[in-house]
C-alpha cells in the first residue's frame, strides 16, 4: 500500500510539473518544472527497483542536460514565448492529436489491466548496479562502443556549431591555405595538390 | 503489492501526450527542446516499468542508451539554437523560413 501512495504521490507530481512546463511562456519556468518532471522519475525508478537508473537520471537529466538548457537560457537572454498570433490551426491539430494519444493510453490501460497480471518475485536482481554492468560489458558491447562513437561525433558537431568566423576571419583562412598551396606548388612538392 | 504494470504505462502515455502537445504549442525552439526530453522519459519509464516487471536488465541498458542519445541531442541541438540566434536575434522557430518558397 505504501507503494501505491508513493507512486501516486510522485506521478502526480510528475504531470503536474509536466503541465507547468507546457503552460508557462518564460523558458525559466518551463525549465525548472522540466527539473521537477525528471526528480520525480527518478523517485518512481527507485519504487520500481531501479537505483542505478535512478542515479543516471538525475545525473545525466535533471544535472547535465538541465544546467545546459539553463545556461543557455541566461546566455541568450530569452524574454517570454510570444502568443500564437498566426497559425490558429496549429491549436486543433494540437488538441486534435492530444485527444489521440489520451485515447490510445487509456485503451493501454484498459488492455494491459484485462491482462493476466504478471506477479513480481521479491528479490529481483534486474536492476542492481552489477548486472547492468555485467551485461553492458558482455551481450551489450557493441552499442556501448557505438554510444560512445555517437558521443564523440557530437563533441566534434557542437564545436564545429559553436565556433564563430567572422567574413574577414573567413577571408583569412582561405586566404592563409591558398598561400601554403602556392608555395608548395613553386617548390615542386605536389602532395596537396593531388 | 505495487501499483499494476498499467498504471505505469497510464503515467507514460499521460506524459507523451503532454510532451507532444507541448511541441506543437511552443513556439520556442528551447521549449520544443524541452518538450522532446519529456518524451523521451516518458519513454525510458515505460522500459524500467516492464524491465521490472519482467524480470529482464535489457530495458534498463536500453534506458542507458536513450539517455546517451539524448545528452548528444542537447550538445548538438542546443548548438544549433544558439548559431540560429546569433543570425536572426530570435529562438522562434517562426522565424526559421528562410527555406520556405
Amino acid at each position: 500500500m505504501a507503494s501505491d501512495a508513493l507512486f501516486f504521490v510522485f506521478a502526480g507530481f510528475a504531470i503536474a510539473c509536466a503541465i507547468s512546463m507546457v503552460y508557462h511562456r518564460n523558458p525559466l519556468y518551463s525549465a525548472i518544472s522540466l527539473v521537477g518532471v525528471f526528480v520525480a522519475l527518478a523517485c518512481i525508478y527507485i519504487t520500481l527497483a531501479a537505483p542505478f537508473i535512478a542515479a543516471v537520471q538525475v545525473l545525466v537529466y535533471a544535472g547535465a542536460i538541465m544546467v545546459l538548457v539553463v545556461f543557455v537560457i541566461m546566455l541568450l537572454n530569452l524574454d517570454e514565448d510570444r502568443p500564437l498570433n498566426r497559425l490558429r490551426f496549429l491549436y486543433a491539430i494540437g488538441g486534435g492529436l492530444g485527444l489521440i494519444l489520451l485515447a490510445q493510453t487509456f485503451f493501454i490501460f484498459y488492455a494491459v489491466m484485462k491482462a493476466p497480471q504478471h506477479s513480481v518475485e521479491a528479490g529481483e536482481t534486474a536492476g542492481k548496479t552489477m548486472s547492468i554492468g555485467q551485461a553492458m560489458y558482455t551481450e551489450y558491447l557493441l552499442p556501448v562502443e557505438i554510444i560512445g562513437v555517437l558521443l564523440l561525433m557530437a563533441i566534434i558537431g557542437g564545436v564545429v556549431l559553436s565556433r564563430r568566423l567572422s567574413q574577414p576571419q573567413l577571408e583569412l583562412v582561405v586566404d592563409n591555405e591558398l598561400d601554403k598551396r602556392h608555395q608548395e606548388e613553386e617548390k615542386g612538392d605536389f602532395r596537396i595538390a593531388l | 503489492m505495487e501499483p499494476s504494470l498499467a498504471s505505469y504505462l497510464a503515467l507514460s502515455g499521460i506524459l507523451f501526450t503532454i510532451g507532444a502537445v507541448g511541441v506543437i504549442f511552443k513556439r520556442n525552439a528551447i521549449g520544443m527542446f524541452m518538450c522532446i526530453e519529456l518524451m523521451l522519459n516518458s519513454v525510458n519509464l515505460t522500459f524500467v516499468a516492464f524491465s521490472r516487471y519482467y524480470a529482464d536488465t535489457t530495458g534498463q541498458l536500453f534506458v542507458f542508451m536513450v539517455m546517451a542519445v539524448a545528452a548528444c541531442e542537447a550538445a548538438v541541438g542546443l548548438g544549433i539554437i544558439i548559431a540560429f540566434f546569433r543570425n536572426r536575434q530570435s529562438v522562434d522557430v517562426d522565424d526559421a523560413s528562410i527555406l520556405k518558397n
